[in-house]
């Protein structure tokens, strides 16, 4: 039975999800929520980071057990103490970090967990029966294929058909668009479209509006674990309405932004080129500069070489090729404590892996880059009570909220945390600083905390390089934006004004995807003259 | 961990549930921890020392008078102690970098080596006086247990050559080294031992001053006690208050972070472990020169630096409370000598240490008592 | 001096090594660091010696081996799976349980005991080969034949099997393997449970085939650690792991069995005229370890590859990221 997406009003419901509750230690990540989908519908779901949405279908996907509610699939009460129970009951998920064991085959990574092959594989066969179902739904990939050789969008692909092979009906995708270009986005859009051709049934999670507004025939929205929308038809809402039940007031999509009054140029990236941890090229002679303050941001999609990028500028990793200079010195291939002594503040993009020692003090953190000199450092011991007096002022400054700055760093929240991070890099007064996914994973609060201080320190003339995957956040905070693809910068636009600018976000997204800057004003000339 | 299921409208009275810490617990609680582990790994050793039959409550009170009896034993523990505490501080300085040195037991043994062969070679003659003969034997001590702690942090910084395995392959090299000289160089008459050290090779002893303190009378305990409280507390300065014992903390809790910070990681791996290694050779130095007075196998390859991880994991890394522990456990090998079967105290330290880890799961991990749902 | 009878006694002292090191490559395959070898082989040792004087059955002190070994390496598997407590010293700890318990039960036995032993037997046509037929099949213990087959069997079971892709993804990535509803949990208690019971195993061919006897501490003499370095030198396949099994094998019989006045092609034995030089023979086994482990290591480096990634780790389900 095929259901066109806008005919799904008398359509039975396959999934209801009634009452659900969920906590986590400190957090009631549900609050009694109820969510439906309709056979053959693509069903949004959305909300801000920690709403919610991602529990609630971990909840509907095996994986979490709730404490109270219930759950049923066409009509029936199911009870998943697993995800194969979920996926014996037809529902199945795609997680937003790919759940694939990287050293193994296509095949491998999609026979895992079944019960057949019994107990000898003969890969051969089932390398075949993989790709005809790939055929089948317009997923190609190569079943040999190990999957830390795959692209980031073949990888989605292989999980999709993981799903798909052990027969779900229902596919819960999560935030599959973080990791895609804006072209790749609409392919994705198209594989769903197809499967829901053939039957199924998908539920769409994000916290971008506008795609879901895109692509779901309905919207749900969480909200601090609350439904404020229920199974609304997306036509039938505006952007505005969406964006307020996500996060209860109007969002303002504009900073106030000062015009900008460029300096110097204070970075340089000259040329460079660098391998991955895989030895692969990751930087292919790229080149881009920072002004005094300016606030000049990276878009791209992940993987691209932003992290290598912000890696060689820090001193994390060597680079094979060319130089990177800070207000006339080469800090290339030097080590991080010599950018660190020429001004240099990085905000990495892993808070609790890179950025911070989890089981020290804040006071212990504090200090990293100030331990070496007076007033820290005094007759070669270091004076403690130095270093507790400035963790309680910067914790006053920065609105970090501990008890004490005794405490372990691990037990902060990402926002406190993040806070403890730019609250240790700026208040080294720094001439440079590269913050990279500065947003990644806070609340809404927190998020405007951080751009406010990203903007003081462009007020207060440091120059900021801001390598992000929120092209918004970019637009609203950046003066100018380079688009990283494949190691190399394929343009630079200038970013005017406030507003959204629909000309600019087209040509960032062609970027993106691989189109140099010259090539699309070529294009749009043709188009135009 | 299994949480009932929830199809509401059954209400079950309480739950008891286990969910991660989210603040710090009161400053007491580790050290609380830790003492109940302690007892509950003496009740555990108890079963099974009646299990292989003998008698734990006997065992237990014959420790205790063994070691903390009378004035006598008591010197006899802190005799114990003294390398203990030593090879113990070697491990935490290491382990506190995430290091795992196995090895302080050959490093042990290398700085008694070192120590000897001052003596032995002759490299100073045996009129030489005290005052420049303990200095010099510690010094070569520490630089012959730094040696061997610096090959295994090289191939770890080079190679990332694994230092559990290579620490304690070492040990193994220490012993039939040292056996080397003993049998086949050094051997006094044909016994397995070398010559015995002359008075002025000796560290101090209490009983010296007999004469002046006559309740000295009789006790061994020597300056190595003095050395090992020495080092302990320059030690703990080190660690909390230097700045290379901040970058020694940060490279511990996380690597990345510290690199974030500019600091030399593989540099550190070297000094640290020819640290480790020093406080074990000082340790062995300690160990032939207050108490066995010559090179000889079975009383310095005694399982020193193995007990010295137990006690620097029970004292938390700190270098203070290792000095405590320490007696603690240099009370358990004096006494344990005579227990029968003999392999009882190495068993009772195997189950303290598993019940100290076990136990660290209380610190992260806390007991939620909860009342079903409305 | 004969060299075949030195590789042959070589592959018995080999097999040793090899029981332990693929016992505890299943374990870190799966994910779990298991330092207590030397512990569990001491247990298995000293529990099948004692079995086998208790009950005159070798077979039986065999198993009882295995599964006190096996048994033992709960505790481990408990604390560092359960309580997700550092795999690191609860495997040392885990060592000097097990050399404290072998001594304590194992006190008062008999040092060398007249034993009934496991049987050796040669197999018929092979033996006839040249020089490998004496090597590999004369006269062996039957503990050895069983080696021989535990190697491709190890190895077919990992790479062709259904539980071995499954085993191998707990390994390397066990949120996936969890996701797809395999029991992480259970599967890496059961791993150590096998390597535990192959250490034991080890432990016997000990005390009952290769060197007949209970000698406290002296009757492992290192070789649990010996085979945690093995492992990371066959670079977790089992077929490596017999190569360097029988390797060191070989090697340590060559140290304890170098007589005579002549080494080698006419070569005098410096051995043979200052027997105190001995000693440093004896430090051989433990530096060839260490070689090996530079050249394990420099290999892991230089493939990016090594060992399972998620080794060392305990696995922690549903972790709300910040």
């Amino acid at each position: 039975m095929t259901n066109q997406t806008s005919s799904t009003s008398e359509a039975p419901l396959i999934v209801e999800m009634r009452g659900i509750v969920k906590r986590f230690p400190g957090v009631l990540a549900n609050d009694h929520v109820n969510f439906e989908l309709k056979r053959g519908e693509i069903h949004g779901l959305l909300g801000e980071n920690g709403a919610g949405k991602s529990t609630l279908m971990n909840v509907l996907a095996g994986l979490y057990r709730q404490e109270a509610g219930t759950i049923l699939v066409n009509g029936e009460p199911k009870v998943f103490s697993s995800p194969r129970d979920a996926i014996k009951a037809g529902i199945g998920m795609v997680h937003q970090h790919f759940m694939l064991v990287p050293s193994q085959t296509v095949t491998e990574n999609i026979l895992l967990g079944l019960d057949d092959p019994r107990f000898i594989m003969r890969l051969p066969e089932y390398d075949s029966k993989i790709a005809e179902l790939g055929e089948r739904f317009g997923l190609k990939v190569d079943p040999r294929a190990k999957i830390w050789q795959l692209s980031v969008g073949e990888q989605q692909r292989v999980e999709i058909l993981k799903m798909l092979y052990r027969g779900v009906d229902v596919l819960i995708m999560d935030e599959p668009t973080a990791v895609l270009a804006p072209q790749e986005i609409e392919g994705l859009f198209e594989t769903l479209r197809a499967m829901i051709a053939q039957g199924k049934s998908v539920i769409f999670i994000s916290h971008k509006l506008q795609e879901v507004s895109a692509i779901a025939d309905r919207v749900s929205v969480l909200r601090k674990g609350v439904a404020t929308a229920s199974g609304v038809a997306s036509k039938g809402v505006s952007r505005q309405e969406l964006a307020r039940l996500m996060v209860g007031r109007d969002v303002i999509f504009a900073l106030d932004k000062k015009p900008g009054n460029p300096g110097e140029i204070v970075l340089d990236v000259r040329d460079v080129y660098t391998d991955n941890d895989k030895g692969l090229p990751a930087l292919r002679g790229l080149s881009l500069n920072v002004r005094a303050g300016e606030i000049v941001g990276v878009a791209g999609v992940a993987g691209n070489g932003q992290s290598e990028l912000s890696q060689v500028i820090s001193g994390m990793r060597q680079c094979k090729q060319g130089q990177v200079i800070l207000a006339g010195d080469e800090v290339s291939n030097h080590s991080t404590l010599f950018g660190i002594q020429h001004g240099m503040a990085y905000v990495p993009e892993d808070r609790t892996h890179v950025g911070s020692a989890p089981n020290l003090s804040i006071t212990d953190n504090v200090i990293m880059k100030k331990y070496r000199k007076p007033p820290i450092l005094k007759n070669g011991l270091l004076d403690m009570k130095a270093a507790t007096k400035l963790a309680n002022e910067l914790k006053h400054a920065y609105d970090i909220i501990v008890p004490n700055v005794s405490t372990p760093v691990r037990l902060l929240s990402g926002g406190n945390l993040q806070r403890v991070i730019l609250a240790r890099e700026i208040s080294g007064l720094p001439s440079f600083m590269v913050a990279v996914q500065p947003t990644r994973g806070l609340d809404v609060g927190a998020i405007e905390g951080v751009h406010r201080l990203l903007l003081a320190q462009r007020e207060a003339g440091a120059a900021v390089l801001l390598v992000s995957e929120e092209l918004e956040e970019l637009l609203s905070l950046s003066d100018r934006v380079y688009v990283i693809y494949e190691g190399k910068i394929m343009g630079e636009v200038m970013v005017k004004g406030e507003g959204h600018d629909e000309a600019l976000v087209d040509t960032i997204g062609q970027m993106m995807t691989g189109t140099p800057l010259d090539q699309i004003q070529k294009e749009g000339v043709a188009a135009n003259g | 961990m299994a949480e009932s299921t929830a199809l509401n409208k059954k209400r079950s009275p309480f739950r008891i549930r286990i969910e991660p810490r989210l603040s710090e617990p009161p400053a007491w609680y580790p050290a609380a921890v830790s003492f109940v582990a302690l007892i509950v790994a003496l009740i555990l050793g108890g079963v099974l020392i009646s299990f292989a039959g003998g008698d734990p409550i006997r065992s237990y009170q014959h420790i205790a008078k063994a070691s903390f009896g009378d004035i006598g034993v008591l010197s006899d523990t802190i005799v114990k102690a003294t390398p203990i505490i030593l090879a113990a501080l070697a491990c935490s300085v290491a382990f506190r970098m995430k290091l795992w040195n196995i090895g302080a037991e050959g490093q042990f043994i290398m700085g008694a080596f070192g120590a000897s062969a001052i003596v032995l070679a002759p490299i100073l003659p045996s009129e030489t006086p005290r005052i420049i003969f303990i200095p010099v034997m510690m010094i070569a001590g520490m630089a012959a247990g730094a040696v061997w702690g610096f090959i295994p942090g090289y191939l770890k910084a080079k190679f990332n050559v694994n230092e559990i395995i290579s620490t304690l392959m070492l040990n193994y090299v220490a012993v039939a080294w040292m056996n080397f000289w003993i049998f086949g160089v050094w051997t006094e008459g044909g016994f397995q031992m070398s010559p015995k050290f002359p008075n002025t090779a000796w560290l101090p002893r209490l009983l010296e001053y007999a004469k002046t303190f006559p309740a000295f009378r009789g006790l061994t305990t020597h300056l190595g006690l003095v050395i090992g409280i020495v080092a302990a507390v320059i030690l703990w300065f080190i660690i909390f208050r230097s700045r290379w014992g901040y970058e020694i903390r940060l490279i511990g809790d996380n690597p990345h972070a510290a690199q974030y910070a500019g600091i030399n990681i593989k540099q550190n791996i070297i000094w640290v472990m020819m640290l480790s290694g020093a406080l074990a050779g000082l340790g062995g130095m300690s160990e032939v020169s207050g108490v066995v007075h010559r090179l000889q196998t079975a009383p310095l390859a005694a399982g020193y630096g193995f007990t010295g991880i137990i006690v620097a994991w029970l004292a938390k890394l700190n270098p203070l409370v290792i000095i405590v522990a320490s007696i603690l456990f240099g009370a358990l090998i004096l006494a344990g000598r005579e227990i029968q079967p003999s392999g009882v105290p190495k068993m009772i330290q195997g189950i303290i240490l598993v019940c100290l880890i076990a136990s660290d799961f209380m610190l992260r991990y806390q007991i939620v008592i909860d009342r079903g749902e409305e | 001096m004969d060299f075949t009878i030195i590789l042959q006694a070589g592959i018995a002292s080999g097999t040793v090594l090899l029981f332990a090191t693929i016992g505890e490559l299943f374990s870190e395959r799966s994910g779990v660091l298991n330092l207590g070898v030397e512990g569990m082989m001491l247990i298995g040792a000293m529990s099948a010696f004692s079995t086998t004087i208790a009950t005159g059955n070798p077979w039986l002190g065999v198993l009882v081996a295995m599964f006190f070994a096996g048994f033992i390496s709960q505790i481990h598997a408990f604390i560092v799976i359960t309580l997700q407590a550092d795999q690191v010293v609860s495997g040392l700890s885990l060592t000097f349980l097990g050399a404290g318990i072998s001594l304590v039960l194992g006190e008062g036995l008999s040092k060398a005991g007249t034993v009934s032993l496991l049987p050796n037997f040669s197999i018929p046509l092979l033996a006839k080969i040249p020089i490998l037929g004496k090597i590999f099949f004369t006269d062996q213990s039957i503990l050895v034949y069983i080696g021989y087959f535990l190697v491709p069997l190890a190895w077919y079971y990992i790479n062709r099997t259904r539980p071995g892709l499954h085993l191998r993804a707990v390994g390397e990535y066990p949120s996936a393997a969890d996701a797809l509803g395999i029991n992480v949990f259970r599967m890496r208690y059961f791993y150590v449970f096998i390597g535990g019971m192959l250490a034991g195993l080890a432990g016997a061919t000990i005390s009952l085939a290769v060197s007949p006897g209970w000698f406290s501490e002296l009757t492992t003499g290192g070789q649990g650690w010996i085979a945690i370095g093995l492992v990371i030198f066959a670079q977790w396949d089992p077929i490596r792991a017999a190569v360097g099994a029988y390797a060191f094998g070989a090697l340590r019989r060559l140290i304890l069995d170098i007589q005579g006045p002549l080494l080698l092609l006419g070569l005098d034995n410096p051995f043979y005229y200052n027997p105190y030089l001995g000693f440093f023979l004896q430090m051989l086994p433990y530096l060839f370890t260490v070689a090996v482990l530079v050249i394990g290591s420099r290999e892991a480096m230089r493939k990016r590859i090594g060992a399972p990634a998620a080794l060392g780790n305990p696995y922690i389900r549903g972790e709300r990221g910040k």
